[in-house]
């Protein structure tokens, strides 16, 4: 029985027909061409594939996209500002090196912003335990830390 | 055009930040061909089996499938190459047995991809997938390397008796010998390099794409040197000449050596999209990942150290245990031997060295360079070893060190390099300065009272990077060149575009490389475009691994703009009616020397695509040149790694308190890029020394750290805030002076951390321990040892 989810995706109102089992990150990435979205380890481990659902930070490849219908999503193609300017997290990133090749980042920024919203002026350590749910290979995370602490500081402006 | 600061040196943001934090990355994943179809790999569920049967008859007809692939069908197709001979110490070629791209007769490791399946969707392929009947006759698995070359080990291949791939052996054993018989003191090693499983985070992935129009293949893949792929895929396996196949490894994920090799699955697909004519996506799981990556290290190693009453090294004599996995993958039989061996002087002055590897096949998955590959091996052996002597004499660890270190340049090592330059002290002096050794007793002490052990631990390291010059490489057995190539257009307006060979999944290049060319012409950074991973875009290139990118890479730029240069004073002095003699280059601009007439250049790039004013008739319109650069000699990165960790013996977790490196990379051109890499290879340095680990069950063979739930990736809150610093002996003999820095935190972490460990644990009588220090073998080693 094909499902008809209908949600907000970054602003727009969006609905496709997909089977039942289709996760959320493969509705944003094979149906609505969202490929900032990544998958990493498809078993809810890594964080790659981490979007905000009403604000909270979901790993998208662990709900079905049935199961977000009526919600607003957030992904990496819908922070910045329409004429290109940064999300103050995502200026942070870059200022901060905290990402080399890229494939974690959508999904640590996003966890960022989570992470700063319920935890404002959060102190390093407070930020490498609530990123535990993001990998990344790259970095050693030194400087995600730092470029959250940058972020979170710039957002509370 | 204003003469610009020089952007060398400057820690510039990165160019191609801004699309990676806007989800306008482009992995080959993302890329999608007009009504592709997708694969599915159905992988042996067996460490050992003969295959005495396939059944696809009703995963055929399953809905949607295009078509299904097992061994037997992929008639024509070769197996998979090693690209490096190793010639065995009784003068015989390795073993080297076939490596079907889909098994054939037999399955030799959990993961070993069996059937390809073709379908319109992924699910559909994977639905008939579970319909293929395979029939096996399991057989006993083996894989230990150890276990593997006793009598009665179940054999793999017929090529290879006794499971054996070589014996190779380098250094002088009679030197040795004669050494160790004069020593005052004698220290031995057992140590077991744990197995690890790379794991980019983006998953191996692979499109491929026949054209009928001119029977031509594009094969996008998650690959770090797509002209190797190339080269390997057609002239190799697939018979299909080299034009006809262009390869792309556009946006990477990370590889870590793990996407160096051509693997079983792109191969098959790029064969299998002509027969379907159909584009053919894939992209592996994370289990996928675990059980068919190219896995790194397996080293078992004995190890012995001869040394004088005063603690200086007389020889050092290492036996060790290579498990190469179940096939050779592409540069497998080289990292245990031609990258390995030649590290153990590492900064010392060790007269002597003999190293005898035996490379052994079992069941498991194929092995092949890991960040770093062979010389953090190499650097575990060393470091490990002059760490228990200075103990065992009773001499301070950076007192031992010192007596010992290399300090005349170039030096012959007993090992076959020359080290070209480097000045290892500064660096040790500058990481205990750093990490505050002084203070380090006062902090054990404070520890004590706490009820916990604190330990310190130094890794002296050495690299040797962009491995080279091709003609010594090959007659060591490479089957393959190891320059770069690097091409450089100026465009009309002044812009330039750079075509590389090295290619970038993470490491930055499109900035680095711009600072370099930005510099050289004293342009804005921001008018230099690097272009890389595409064998259609680019002329030729060897790729990234073994921290070759500037070294190499960077230097075959050099190369070419110094042609662009040259060419351009001649276009400058037909502009400026001067001879050639007289016009010099300098911060963007051609002048006559000792006047103030002058061109910029880009003024000189106008001139030469709009040539009304031009030496036509002596010169070539356009400006743009190509460089090929065969280095001379490897690069010599060097540096102290100091680690403080602190023990709690009622849990036996290892805190990492603070860790310290200090690191020459010759001349740095972006700090920022630089102290990012060492971080990045800190972290898996660490995370071998303490957490990771690949094990298989030694009965079934089944791979029990298959997912991220079994094997512990290092996370943001398993590691320290690191203290990184530099000191800089610019590398000799390539343009850049530049040595590498990509494995140096790889190469030297873990035995900075097991050495401190082993110094936290020394007071509580524990005397040895493997990697990883998990807090279950800590825990049970101090248990062992208060019994």
């Amino acid at each position: 029985m094909p499902g008809l989810p209908s949600m907000n995706v970054n602003g727009k109102a969006v609905s496709a027909d997909v089977e039942p089992r289709t996760l959320l990150v493969e509705f944003l990435r094979d149906d609505l061409g969202l490929t900032g979205t990544h998958v990493g380890c498809d078993t809810g481990q890594c964080g790659a594939c981490t979007v905000l659902v009403n604000g909270m930070a979901v790993k998208a490849c662990t709900v079905l996209a049935a199961q977000v219908a009526g919600a607003n999503i957030t992904t990496i193609e819908g922070l910045a500002a329409p004429d290109g300017t940064l999300h103050p997290m995502q200026a942070a990133f870059k200022e901060c090196h905290g990402l080399q090749c890229g494939f974690c980042t959508p999904g640590m920024v996003l966890s960022a912003i989570d992470l700063v919203k319920r935890h404002p002026g959060a102190s390093e350590e407070t930020i490498r335990s609530e990123l535990e749910g993001n990998f990344c290979r790259c970095t050693g995370y030194q400087n995600i830390v730092l470029a959250v602490k940058q972020g979170a500081a710039a957002m509370s402006r | 055009m204003t003469a610009t600061a020089s952007p060398i040196g400057q820690s510039i943001r990165r160019k191609e930040d801004v699309r990676f934090l806007t989800g306008a990355g482009q992995y080959t994943n993302d890329i999608t061909a007009r009504h592709t179809t997708h694969a599915y790999f159905l992988r042996s569920p067996h460490a050992h089996a003969t295959i005495r049967g396939i059944d696809t008859s009703r995963a055929k007809s399953a809905p949607s499938v295009l078509a299904i692939f097992t061994g037997e069908d992929l008639v024509g197709v070769g197996g998979l190459p090693c690209g490096w001979l190793i010639t065995g110490t009784d003068g015989k070629p390795m073993a080297e047995p076939p490596h079907p791209v889909l098994a054939r007769g037999k399955v030799r490791y959990v993961g070993d991809p069996v059937a390809l399946v073709i379908a319109e969707s992924l699910h559909q392929a994977k639905d008939a997938a579970e319909l293929i009947d395979v029939d096996y006759d399991t057989h006993p698995a083996v894989v230990n390397g150890i276990e593997a070359l006793r009598h009665g080990a179940p054999q793999l291949h017929d090529v290879a008796p006794n499971n054996k791939c070589y014996t190779w052996a380098l250094g002088d054993p009679t030197a040795v010998d004669a050494a160790f018989a004069k020593a005052a003191h004698v220290t031995k090693l057992e140590i077991y390099n744990n197995r690890l499983i790379p794991n980019a985070i983006e998953p191996r992935a692979a499109m491929a794409v026949h054209s009928r129009s001119d029977d031509s293949y594009t094969l996008h893949v998650a690959n770090q040197n797509p002209h190797l792929e190339r080269l390997l895929v057609s002239a190799f396996v697939l018979g299909l000449p080299e034009h006809k196949v262009r390869v792309i490894a556009p946006d990477v994920g990370g590889g870590f050596g793990s996407k160096i090799y051509l693997y079983p699955e792109e191969t098959a697909m790029m064969w299998a999209s002509k027969q379907v004519n159909r584009p053919i996506t894939w992209v592996a799981e994370r289990s996928e990942s675990f059980l068919s990556d190219a896995h790194g290290r397996d080293h078992t190693t004995h190890a012995e150290l001869a040394l004088d009453k005063d603690g200086k090294f007389l020889a050092l004599r290492v036996h060790t245990n290579a498990n190469v996995g179940a096939y050779l993958s592409t540069f497998a039989s080289c990292v245990p031997t031609i990258l390995y061996a030649t590290l153990l002087a590492g900064q010392y002055t060790t007269p002597a060295i003999f190293c005898e590897v035996t490379a052994v096949f079992t069941n498991t998955a194929p092995v092949d360079a890991y960040r770093g590959a062979g010389r953090p091996e190499a650097t575990y052996v060393v470091e490990r070893i002059v760490h228990q002597a200075a103990v065992e004499m009773g001499i301070a660890q950076d007192e031992i060190r010192r007596r010992n270190f290399i300090r005349t340049f170039p030096y012959q090592t007993p090992v076959a390099l020359v080290y070209d330059t480097g000045a290892y002290e500064p660096s040790l002096d500058e990481a205990m300065k750093a990490a505050n050794v002084a203070g380090f007793a006062k902090r054990k002490a404070e520890a004590e009272k706490r009820g916990k052990l604190r330990g310190l631990g130094y890794a002296a390291y050495i690299e040797a990077c962009g491995i080279a010059p091709s003609n010594i490489a090959g007659a060591l057995g490479a089957r393959a060149g190891l320059f770069e190539a690097g091409t450089v257009r100026v465009n009309p307006t002044g812009s330039v575009t750079v075509m590389t060979g090295s290619h970038s999944h993470g490491q930055g290049h499109e900035t680095t490389f711009a600072q370099v060319v930005a510099g050289r012409l004293g342009i804005p950074v921001d008018n230099v475009d690097i272009v890389h991973g595409d064998t259609g875009r680019i002329p030729f290139g060897m790729g990234t691994y073994g921290s070759r990118s500037l070294a190499v890479g960077g230097s075959a730029i050099v190369k070419a703009l110094d042609k662009i240069i040259a060419k351009g004073k001649k276009i400058a002095a037909h502009l400026l009616e001067a001879s050639d003699a007289d016009i010099e280059f300098r911060d963007g601009k051609y002048t006559v020397v000792g006047t103030d007439r002058a061109k910029a250049f880009g003024e000189v790039a106008f001139a030469a695509y709009v040539p009304h004013n031009y030496p036509l008739a002596t010169l070539e319109p356009g400006l743009e040149e190509t460089a090929f650069y065969d280095p001379t000699n490897f690069t010599f990165p060097a540096g102290t790694h100091i680690a403080e960790v602190e023990i709690d013996t009622e849990t036996g977790v290892v805190s990492l308190v603070d860790f310290t490196a200090c690191d020459d990379f010759g001349t740095i051109i972006n700090p920022m890029i630089v102290e990012g890499q060492v971080h990045g290879g800190l972290a898996q340095g660490i995370g071998q020394a303490l957490l990771e680990n690949c094990v298989y069950d030694p009965e079934s063979g089944q791979l029990l750290t298959g997912s991220y739930m079994d094997y512990a990736m290092p996370r943001a809150d398993d590691l320290p805030k690191f203290k990184v610093s530099n000191t800089v002996t610019p590398c000799t003999h390539n343009p850049l002076g530049a040595k590498g820095c990509g494995e140096a935190g790889a190469i030297g972490a873990p035995a900075a951390v097991m050495n401190a460990v082993m110094d936290a644990l020394a007071s509580a009588g524990v005397k040895h321990l493997d990697m990883p220090a998990s807090p279950h073998r800590v825990w049970q080693a101090l248990r062992a040892a208060r019994a």
